[in-house]
């Protein structure tokens, strides 16, 4: 580029629960807006092209891949990273303590992802199906372990959350590990 | 960052006219998740930019009074997929698109992206074809209608003049009511990948089921933009409803299609695919439709 002509926009939203506004080059991802202007680190930098899922946010209630997002579209929208879930006195959710209980984390890093999805799914308050819960959660990449822990974490808070007895698989496993 | 020159932001149809007709070399970004990623790969790095993304008008679903269904090109795969008009009326589109690439990508792409992007491989075109479609396009003169099946202009090529825009996405009455269908999309695996081939049939039955009054055949990446098996309706029509007609389909299509070698698949593959598929969405539809098929 021969001339730098560089444009920048104000950009208001509501992350978190708290309405902010920033200046952003009109080029940021939303990953880059989040992670620079208000160090929510936990939006992680992947793949940046929208396959690996680790920048995943919710907006408007909605998973997005935040690194296909231009931060400028995010004006007016309401935001929430994993940041948001932590609780009045840094708590951990309920669905961040299964992850924990099912060794559903090794490196982490796809994690945040993985717990944003998972929140869109629990607060729709469906009881999904295995198969339905596997094609909710495969917009994300884990290259320690794999899946199974992250599913059964996911299951046992959905089960949870509704009030539902745990299906005889998830219930014979909960004597096991105690 | 994305290297982008420049970003021009439209908030409706009107001003996005106005900003293409300005910056005739720049690239309309809806969604995104085609463009942001050829300027990631460099292809289209450095370009300029007309968001439509906040054109909020361009958004949503509605019957109107003559039954047609209006689908905003901003409408995002998953409100497609969740909306309960398409869920009464034409609940194979709705299907097709909840096969697209993962949960986030369904939530960031548009129909219009998926359509003016111009690859067979979408998975919306073929089931769009099957409903013969009409797009809504909006230019400098105004507003005009073109048939799915002329939009297509060549592999990545599609009818959009000079500072027009597809605004909307729109199935006649006559496309849907009576019709049944089913869309078959083949890859190597469930989720985040592109069709192998696509194949969408809908059919019509004759009140008492056994007859086919008639049949819609669109396809994804059986040639280089999505198509219409037109040869293998015009056997296909009139037909009664058996396992000879699904046979005969299964051999007719292959006068339609033209696939080619790839290193998805090869074209051997992909011609076995055409004709099974077919068969297989054929059955289905058919069963959806209250038909049965006769071994």
């Amino acid at each position: 580029m021969n001339e730098v002509n560089r444009q920048f926009k104000q950009v208001t939203c509501t992350i978190n629960g708290k309405v902010r506004t920033t200046i952003v080059d009109v080029r940021a991802s939303l990953t880059d807006m989040l992670r620079n202007d208000y160090r929510l680190t936990s939006v992680k930098k992947g793949c940046e092209v929208g396959e690996c899922g680790a920048c995943t946010v919710l907006i408007d209630g909605e998973a997005f891949d935040s690194c296909i997002y231009l931060a400028v579209w995010a004006d007016g929208k309401d935001i929430i990273t994993l940041e948001g879930l932590e609780g009045p006195n840094g708590e951990l959710s309920d669905i961040q303590q299964a992850f924990i209980r099912e060794n559903a984390i090794q490196c982490g890093f796809c994690s945040p992802g993985f717990i944003l999805s998972a929140k869109e799914i629990l607060d729709s308050g469906i009881l999904y199906t295995d198969d339905e819960l596997r094609k909710l959660l495969s917009g994300h990449l884990c290259r320690c372990t794999g899946y199974e822990n992250i599913l059964k974490a996911v299951k046992k808070t959905m089960y949870q959350r509704l009030g539902k007895k745990l299906p005889p698989e998830l219930e014979q496993d909960e004597t096991v590990s105690t | 960052m994305y290297d982008i020159s420049a970003l021009y932001e439209a908030k409706t149809v009107q001003e996005a006219v106005s900003l293409l007709t300005a910056h005739p070399d720049a690239v309309i970004i809806a969604g995104g998740s085609d463009v942001l990623i050829k300027i990631r790969e460099g292809r289209l790095a450095g370009c300029e930019l007309v968001s439509i993304y906040g054109v909020d008008e361009m958004r949503g679903i509605t019957k109107e009074e003559d039954g047609t269904i209006r689908i905003g090109s901003l409408t995002s795969f998953s409100h497609i997929h969740a909306d309960p008009i398409i869920k009464k009326h034409i609940a194979v589109l709705g299907e097709a698109v909840n096969m697209v690439g993962g949960p986030q990508i369904r939530a960031i792409g548009t129909i219009g992206g998926n359509t003016c992007n111009g690859v067979t491989s979408a998975d919306s075109a073929s089931t769009l074809f099957a409903y013969d479609a009409i797009l809504e396009l909006t230019g400098p003169d105004g507003v005009r209608q073109v048939p799915i099946r002329e939009f297509y202009t060549g592999p990545g090529r599609v009818a959009l003049k000079k500072g027009e825009l597809e605004t909307a996405v729109l199935i006649p009455s006559k496309s849907y009511s009576g019709y049944k269908g089913c869309y078959i999309k083949y890859g190597m695996r469930n989720a985040m990948e592109i069709a192998t081939t696509g194949c969408s049939v809908n059919v019509k039955l004759s009140r008492d089921k056994k007859m086919l009054r008639d049949i819609r055949i669109g396809y994804g990446v059986a040639a280089p933009t999505p198509i219409r098996a037109v040869h293998a309706e015009e056997r296909l029509r009139g037909m009664e409803v058996s396992a000879v007609a699904r046979d005969l389909l299964g051999e007719a299509v292959l006068e339609d299609v033209t696939p080619r070698d790839s290193w998805r698949a090869s074209k051997d593959f992909r011609l076995h695919l055409c004709s099974t598929m077919a068969k297989r969405a054929f059955t289905e539809a058919v069963r959806r439709a209250g038909g049965e098929i006769d071994e």
